[in-house]
This record gives C-alpha cells, sequence and structure tokens, in this order.
C-alpha cells in the first residue's frame, strides 16, 4: 500500500467515524467535536484530491465559524438531552431500514455507472501547471462573478436575518437613553446655591 | 491506486449516515442541523472528486457555493433554535404544531 493509498483509507475512516459518532453521540457537545473530527479528515481528502483551497476554506468556515457555532448554542441553551436522547433506540429500526435501503440504491448506481465517451483521455491528463487557488480565483473573479456577488448577498441575509430573529428588547429593566443624557440641560439639572458661613441652607 | 470511486464510496456513505441520523435524532433540532451538514458535506467531496479526476475547476466553484449556503443555512438555522427555544423552553420539534405568529 503506498503513502497515499494509506493516507486516503485514514481520513475516509476518521471522516465516517466522526460522521457516524455526531449522529450516535449521547451528549451533544461530543456530537459537535465528532463534526468538527469529521470536518478535518475531510479537508484531508480535499487536500489528497488537489483541492487546497477549498480544503482550508473547509477549515476556516465549517471548523472555525459553523462548528463553533454549533458549540456555543449547545452550551448557551440549557436543555435536557438525557429526555430528547430517551427516544432514540425507537426510532433505530426504521433509521437503519432507511440507511440501508439509501445505501444499496447508492451502491446499484454507482456499481452500474461507467465514463461516457471521450472523458477517458481527458481523466488522464494531469491538471495545469497553475496552482489550484489562483486558477480558482481566475475562474470566480471572471467568469463567475455574478454567482460570486449572489453568494455574498446570501451571506447578508443570512446575517440580518440571524441578527433580527435573535434580537431582543426587554421591557422592565434600565437601559443607558444616550439621546436624554445629551440633550440634558445643566441650568435645568442643578441649581447653585450661595451659602453664608455659619447659617447652612 | 485510490480512484474515483473510492471517493465515491466515502461520500454515499457520509450521504447514508446523514440521513441516518436525521431519522434517529427526531426530536433534537441540533443533531438534525448536524445532520445536514454532513449531507452537505458528502456532496462537496462529491463535487471535488469529480473536478479533481475530470481536471475541471467548476466543481470546486461550486463547492464553494454550496459551503456559502451550508453557512448561512447553519447560521439561520441556529438563530430559529434560539428563538424557538426562548418562547418554548425546549428544542422539541414535536412540539411545532403552533404557527400562530
Amino acid at each position: 500500500m503506498t503513502v497515499a493509498a494509506f493516507t486516503f483509507y485514514a481520513f475516509a475512516v476518521t471522516t465516517l467515524l466522526g460522521g457516524l459518532m455526531t449522529v450516535m453521540s449521547r451528549n451533544p457537545v461530543h456530537s459537535v467535536l465528532w463534526l468538527i473530527l469529521a470536518f478535518i479528515s475531510s479537508a484531508g481528502l480535499f487536500v489528497l484530491l488537489g483541492a487546497e483551497f477549498v480544503a482550508m476554506l473547509l477549515m476556516i468556515v465549517y471548523v472555525g465559524a459553523v462548528a463553533v457555532l454549533f458549540l456555543f448554542v449547545v452550551m448557551m441553551l440549557d436543555i435536557d438531552f438525557a429526555e430528547l436522547k430517551a427516544e432514540m433506540a425507537r426510532y433505530m429500526p426504521l433509521a437503519l431500514l432507511i440507511g440501508v435501503v439509501i445505501l444499496m440504491q447508492l451502491g446499484m448506481a454507482f456499481g452500474a455507472w461507467d465514463y461516457s465517451e471521450g472523458v477517458a483521455e481527458r481523466l488522464a491528463a494531469p491538471a495545469g501547471e497553475v496552482q489550484n487557488t489562483a486558477a480558482l480565483g481566475q475562474l470566480i473573479y471572471d467568469k463567475y462573478i455574478m454567482l460570486f456577488q449572489l453568494a455574498g448577498l446570501i451571506l447578508l441575509v443570512a446575517m440580518i436575518g440571524a441578527i433580527v430573529l435573535t434580537l431582543r428588547h426587554r421591557t422592565n429593566i434600565k437601559r443607558q437613553d444616550i439621546l436624554a443624557q445629551m440633550y440634558r440641560d445643566p441650568a435645568k439639572a442643578m441649581e447653585l446655591k450661595d451659602v453664608k458661613p455659619g447659617q447652612g441652607l | 491506486m485510490i480512484g474515483l470511486e473510492h471517493y465515491l464510496a466515502v461520500a454515499a456513505a457520509l450521504f447514508v449516515i446523514g440521513i441516518f441520523g436525521l431519522f434517529l435524532n427526531r426530536k433534537n433540532v441540533i443533531i438534525l442541523l448536524m445532520s445536514i451538514e454532513l449531507m452537505l458535506l458528502s456532496v462537496n467531496i462529491n463535487f471535488v472528486a469529480f473536478s479533481s479526476f475530470l481536471g475541471d475547476l467548476v466543481g470546486q466553484v461550486f463547492t464553494l457555493f454550496v459551503l456559502t449556503v451550508a453557512a448561512a443555512e447553519a447560521a439561520i438555522g441556529l438563530a430559529i433554535l434560539v428563538c424557538f427555544f426562548r418562547n418554548r423552553g425546549t428544542i422539541d420539534v414535536e412540539d411545532v404544531n403552533v404557527m400562530k405568529g
């Protein structure tokens, strides 16, 4: 077995193990940590495929942002997970049945699958000498600039939506009112008294 | 020699694990969202594998957009989850049967 094959099998097994433990784990915090393992090892698979930019993006976006967001929500919400997990055994047979059926369908699809005419020589041809990131940049900023902008728009909408959804104005608490502070007039707010010695006010 | 089929097999298995998780954790929305993330990841593996073996970078460009949508979906989903938890005090999806605004 070559080094590349060994690396592939190591990453593939850790990806699948991470995925399986994500859905099977009893503690959601452990689930998120297994999810991070799955993401990191699939980033390894992407590096093996020569897609370095997507691999690094996966590490930054998924591990750095999405998984941490999950972890944050799991830890912030005070949820009784034992109660939610109690019925897991009930759904197990159905889940296994559906999983096996879909796996067999995918197996049949991949078993009967073959390349179309004329792809064989493209398969043999190695990718050009230009670096992965540079080539991707030329594609994104030139041919797919519209889609790129739309992706940015999607992120903007998601950001505004998340803020609007989670923002809340609680009544009956004291807040700082900046305008009231600025419009406050010193002449009305305080009074100067000339205190005679020995008399007091 | 590792061929395209190996990567497709990994992606298929990961996709099935995602669906398995959807059915296994019917009540816990957080794990449901994580299962959806796993399925999107398996789709990404398919895209990148085909892109790499066919020498066509467009697959990787599409992976980028799938990643964007997945991140947006996770953010919105978790925001809805936080909102729902504030109102109902639970994240059991079977309680989500009232839509009175």
